[in-house]
């Protein structure tokens, strides 16, 4: 892979702006805000597929730049912190167990989830200073593995169905 | 094929793992000592539960009850009378919310814990 050819350079950009729509459809459709607290993440179907097909580095780039542009556009300077850890351990985490090999893209998917609900809670913790939220935990993995499910299936999909188209080898 | 049986053991096991702890630390949720009010996301005062009483809230909008450790709200000045179909409140983490007047009532086990 060559990071700066123009398939390269238009591909990562697609996948942040795809991202970034994910994230503002989310906000916008009620229906994935109607339980409190719980969040479906549609953006991280752009994450699983630019992992699976550009590796850890260019995952990481549009990650991040993503998280950027969403706090800047949606959001605010406290939400930034929340998404900023949470997205970039929770995609360290996917990377590793992406290269264990024990996962398919389901299992890395729900990992990833389970992570960045885990890092969202420690860092309202330690904001906040308060550990009755440690509570929360177990609510907290449920709904990381409904939405790492949820979100792990249709990046299954996509993947499958992308391969071969050459994704791969930009 | 073996990495779609490892990702269900996966999955099974942490919805289980999850599963478990709500049901214990539901069981173990402790009584609370104090109700937290909250208007407009303020917190305004902290009442204490073993002390029973009629408390009018927000200027008199709402009304609570504080009886034998658990909160209840008896009156409101808003149609529906949500906050009071939802009963009494004594464990921590419980919560009486009246939408209309932006008033919240926790159940704490303490007088400075922070909600929001």
């Amino acid at each position: 892979m060559k990071d700066f050819s123009s398939r390269s350079i238009a591909l990562t950009g697609t996948l942040i702006s795809l991202a970034l729509v994910f994230s503002y459809v989310e906000a916008l459709i009620p229906v994935f805000a109607a339980i409190p607290g719980f969040k479906v993440g549609l953006a991280n179907i752009a994450v699983v597929f630019a992992l699976y097909n550009l590796g850890f580095k260019k995952t990481l780039e549009i990650s991040l730049i993503r998280v950027v542009l969403s706090t800047l556009l949606f959001s605010n300077a406290l939400s930034f912190i929340y998404s900023l850890s949470a997205a970039v351990v929770s995609l360290i985490v996917m990377g590793l167990m992406k290269k264990s090999g024990l996962f398919s893209s389901l299992g890395v998917s729900v990992l990833g989830a389970v992570t960045h609900n885990l890092v969202q809670l420690m860092v309202a913790i330690l904001f906040f200073n308060t550990k009755e939220l440690i509570y929360l935990v177990p609510f907290y993995v449920f709904s990381g593995t409904v939405a790492g499910v949820i979100i792990g299936l249709i990046s299954v999909l996509i993947i499958e169905r992308t391969k071969g188209m050459g994704y791969e080898s930009i | 094929m073996k990495k779609r049986t490892l990702d269900i053991v996966l999955i099974v096991l942490l919805l289980a793992i999850c599963i478990a702890a709500i049901m214990i630390t539901g069981r173990r949720s402790q009584k609370g000592s104090y109700v937290c009010i909250t208007v407009n996301g303020e917190v305004q005062t902290y009442l204490p539960l073993d002390v029973d009483g009629v408390f009018p809230l927000n200027g008199g909008t709402n009304t609570l009850h504080i009886e034998n450790g658990s909160a209840y709200m008896v009156e409101a000045s808003c149609p529906d009378k949500i906050c009071i179909t939802q009963g009494k409140i004594s464990k921590t983490g419980q919560q009486i919310v009246c939408l209309p007047n932006r008033l919240i009532v926790t159940v704490t086990s303490s007088p400075e814990e922070v909600f929001y």
